[in-house]
């Protein structure tokens, strides 16, 4: 036996859903079983985009009692770093790959007496995880889905057929809202409330629910936060001495990777706090891009989340 | 299933860790115990390391060590819950962490120690043999009602050592479940539902050194598939495992009936293997802590460990033999152990021949 946090499997699925999805199934190459995971939980996938190693967490979307693979959806952003565009254009059935074991961030509280759960657009993947998880358990659930049109409402007529009344599903551009504050007023006590979309479906979700008492405990978000672009940078590292360059579709973390750095991670997302590094100096603005450091963390330069935070200045030197 | 099947296997002793304390350890056990301490100073440390195989022989060689004491053990706790049902708790949305326990423990006993346990799976129909317990069962994996207990108390009345469930949530780890018959005074019915920091309380130093922040950043983190493992030790008079708050007036009271001459035969160094492990359906992380104990007779017969014990027990800050419970025998501890330190070196590292 020896610690594996990662997987060698085999691609044997990928399916076109709508014009910006695409679904990949992984199976594992040894023929071996799955772990089985919990409703909520990513899988980072290691690339190889033409030299470039870029590592991308995506919810697993598939049954979590399914253990013969594992599926994700992966939606293409034709104006970010490349990771999307390599999975939409580079990876084909048959081919060899790497993924992490399941990691959750976004975890089901099982205390609920009921999870009332609102997706937006690709933020719906680690919902229909978490809806399989909870339908074999027999909890009660209901899931509020928005996104632009039909045909971008990924999976959502296949969910509306097994779930009935239980899926509710918004198009924009009916100019169908969901009526927020009447559904957070109608929810039992003991009801959690599950988020996951664009940040401004987030921040609103999150603010109402506050604004109406709810407690802090039963709130749970996660965002889709792509390492953002920018402009290139460079880093030193205080105790190694050297320099990094970071491209302008390189995170730090990737640039640290790639120059042979074994840098602590987890969600790559800006979440989770893993990489969380010291700052020595910094001659500029860091721009901070992540959801775990304090506004006063940020406002006093004193640490960076290597993941997603860039850096635009004179000079940057981090405790690593 | 039946307790009282008589022992087939002469591989398991018959013994009790209770009235006539029969409880000993074999030369082959004694050679094996996992003496906790790799220099000659102690102090505390997250210590983590990698749960991964070791030594063949080793309490290491094994994803769970399942030793001549497993009988006893399972009958030890059967009598001890027996007494009191609250050793076992499982807050209701702790049932699907059982179950991921369930399937982790039968697993890994039927891979590791085949002429001992087997289990085959046609779905969710499973059939499970427990050859030592005499135990035989089919049942329906994720369907309690198949079963005479709930899973996570139905699997932990056949491993040893206690453990427990740490539900993760508002970034912090919440104690919700747990089996705890073989524990070094804390009590489960005290601490259920308490968070990380919460059920850390009691322990001196550590708080301020930062470290409980350190291991629950760690733990938050800890990943499927990557199990990590630490020592803990005290000392405890007669081999008694059930050494728990709740039974205090029956156990404290030994600690003053020592003397010179009986110390090297009642008094025990407890030492406990902890390991952490996320399960896999739940995210839960499951916190085994298995309890092996040693008379200072049969410690001493090592004679690094003799040397390293010694010196480590002197060195304690006093804070610490207090915590552990044994200030008030510590200098009767140390005139035994003295007499076996001549002072030589040891080598670093636990293992007793190195």
């Amino acid at each position: 036996m020896s610690n594996q946090t990662r997987m060698n499997v085999t691609v044997t699925e990928v399916v076109e859903v709508n014009s910006l999805i695409k679904r990949f199934r992984f199976v594992r190459e040894d023929g071996g079983a799955m772990p089985g995971f919990s409703g909520g939980a990513h899988t980072v996938v290691e690339m190889d985009d033409n030299g470039t190693r870029r590592l991308n967490a995506y919810s697993l979307m598939s049954d979590p009692a399914d253990s013969s693979g594992y599926e994700i959806s992966v939606r293409r952003d034709d104006s970010g770093r490349g990771g999307s565009l390599f999975m939409h254009k580079g990876v084909k059935p048959g081919m060899k790959m790497v993924i992490s074991q399941p990691v959750n961030l976004f975890g089901l509280d099982l205390r609920a007496r009921k999870h009332l759960m609102i997706a937006g657009g690709i933020g719906i993947t680690p919902f229909i995880a978490q809806m399989a998880q909870l339908d074999s358990l027999g909890h009660r659930f209901e899931l509020h889905y928005a996104a632009r049109d039909a045909d971008l409402c990924a999976y959502g007529a296949e969910l509306s057929a097994r779930y009935g009344e239980r899926l509710h599903r918004y198009y924009d551009v009916e100019k169908q809202a969901i009526d927020l504050a009447n559904l957070l007023k109608t929810q039992p006590i003991g009801t959690h409330l599950y988020v996951c979309g664009p940040k401004g479906m987030i921040g609103w979700v999150l603010s109402t629910a506050q604004k109406m008492g709810w407690p802090k405990g039963a709130l749970h978000s996660e965002e889709f936060l792509a390492p953002p672009v920018g402009e290139a940078f460079t880093v030193q590292l205080s105790r190694s001495g050297v320099s990094i360059d970071v491209g302008p579709t390189q995170s730090m973390l990737e640039a640290l990777e790639a120059a042979g750095i074994d840098a602590p991670y987890l969600c790559r997302g800006g979440a989770c706090g893993q990489c969380e590094c010291k700052v020595d100096a910094a001659e500029g603005e860091i721009l901070h891009y992540d959801h775990w450091l304090s506004d006063d963390q940020k406002a006093a330069k004193t640490h960076i989340m290597p993941c997603v935070s860039r850096f635009k200045g004179e000079r940057l030197v981090i405790d690593l | 299933m039946s307790l009282d099947a008589p022992f087939k296997d002469p591989f398991f002793r018959d013994e009790s860790f209770f009235g006539d304390y029969s409880y000993r350890n074999s030369p082959h056990a004694v050679k094996r115990f996992p003496f906790p301490f790799p220099e000659d100073d102690y102090m505390y440390s997250v210590n983590m390391e990698p749960h991964v195989k070791g030594r063949p022989g080793s309490v290491f060689e094994h994803y769970f060590d399942v030793d001549e004491h497993y009988v006893s053990e399972m009958r030890d706790r059967a009598r001890v819950l027996e007494q009191d049902p609250l050793r076992c708790q499982s807050l209701p949305h702790m049932t699907l962490a059982g179950w991921d326990l369930l399937e982790l423990i039968m697993e890994k006993f039927a891979e590791d120690y085949p002429h001992w346990f087997s289990l085959t799976k046609d779905g969710n129909r499973w059939h499970w043999i427990n050859r030592p317990l005499g135990i035989d069962q089919k049942f329906t994996f994720l369907d309690e009602s198949t079963l005479p207990y709930g899973p996570f108390e139905y699997i932990t009345r056949q491993a040893q050592g206690d453990f427990t469930l740490q539900d993760q949530r508002e970034d912090n780890l919440w104690i919700e479940a747990g089996m705890v018959t073989s524990q070094a005074d804390w009590s489960l019915d005290f601490d259920i539902g308490m968070n990380f920091h919460e059920w850390h309380a009691p322990v001196p130093l550590a708080h301020q050194m930062g470290i409980f922040d350190r291991a629950l950043k760690f733990l938050l983190a800890l990943q499927y598939g990557a199990p990590v493992r630490r020592f803990n030790w005290t000392m405890t008079v007669d081999p008694l495992l059930d050494t728990s708050p709740e039974n205090y007036p029956k156990w404290g009271p030994s600690k003053t009936t020592m003397t010179p001459e009986t110390i090297g035969q009642r008094q025990h160094l407890r030492v406990e293997l902890q390991t952490l492990i996320r399960l896999p359906r739940s995210n839960a992380i499951c916190f085994p802590i298995r309890c092996y104990l040693i008379s200072l007779d049969d410690l001493v017969t090592q004679p690094k460990w003799a040397r390293r014990f010694h010196r480590v027990i002197r060195g304690l800050p006093d804070e610490l033999a207090t915590y552990k419970g044994f200030i008030r025998n510590k200098p009767m501890i140390l005139e035994y152990l003295a007499r076996f330190d001549d002072g030589a070196p040891t080598s670093p590292g636990w293992w007793p021949e190195d």
